[in-house]
């Protein structure tokens, strides 16, 4: 797996790609943590469009960067879902949950 | 490892006539409880041995028999509690306890055993669709 992050204004993008799953994990909810526990920043943005694989363990990441927005205040958007990571996400029944945009530009949007 | 187990078992599973859909939950489960044996039976320690099998099976369903891929995970880590093996409720909205009910949810047959100082995960998917011309 590979994390990158942009800034815009006050968002977080972050464009991961590869598999998330039981080495990668710690390393999203590190990023995702420090972003929004640490930096708060007002909306962070995952943009999972080249990710080929996500486990439970990634999922469980995802929903600490969910709890932790909730905590501080800020919006937890994901955008990009192929196939895999619905399935998985509908699997856990967390789909609803989330914040889901089709693209970047309706996730940055005012 | 896990990736390459995954890319192998993704394989094998289309190779068996199984669907997109079906090779990603059995690719899915496995993935599950192999990460599951590392956590728990193993105590995060990745380099412990596994021992997979996969094979064809052919098993009575409905009155009648089908194929079927049998999988089975072995590990010598600490004995498994039964009572942790339950996932948990997934209207508790927190991170953790969703691998067993991915597998669950993944497979039709899912087995948990203890024999000759052994953890043995037996799990089945029945193959609902005809198998593959011989030779393609």
């Amino acid at each position: 797996m590979q994390i990158a992050a942009r800034h815009l204004d006050k968002i977080t993008i972050f464009d991961i790609s590869g598999d998330i799953d039981l080495a990668t994990s710690p390393a999203l909810r590190k990023a995702l943590l420090r972003e929004l526990r640490e930096l708060k920043m007002p909306r962070v943005v995952l943009n999972l469009g080249a990710v080929r694989y996500i486990d439970s363990s990634g999922v469980a990441s995802l929903v600490e960067g969910l709890k932790a927005s909730r905590d501080v205040g800020s919006r937890f958007i994901l955008f990009g879902l192929n196939r895999t990571i619905r399935e998985v996400l509908q699997l856990s029944k967390l789909l609803k949950i989330f914040e889901i945009c089709e693209n970047e530009e309706q996730s940055v949007a005012p | 490892m896990l990736c390459v187990v995954r890319n192998a078992l993704g394989e094998l599973a289309a190779k068996l006539g199984f669907s997109e859909p079906e090779c990603r939950a059995v690719v899915l489960a496995v993935d599950e409880a192999l990460t599951n044996i590392i956590r728990h039976a193993y105590l995060g320690d990745a380099e412990r041995p596994i021992e997979a099998s996969f094979r064809r099976i052919n098993v009575p369903r409905d009155g009648k028999s089908g194929d079927a891929l049998e999988i089975v995970l072995e590990d010598r880590g600490v004995t498994a509690n039964p009572k942790k093996m339950c996932g948990r409720a997934l209207e508790d909205v927190r991170p953790g306890g969703l691998g067993l009910h991915f597998i669950r949810e993944s497979m039709d047959t899912v087995e948990f055993s203890r024999r000759w100082g052994r953890n043995q995960l037996r799990l089945v998917k029945f193959l609902h669709v005809q198998r593959p011309e011989k030779g393609s």
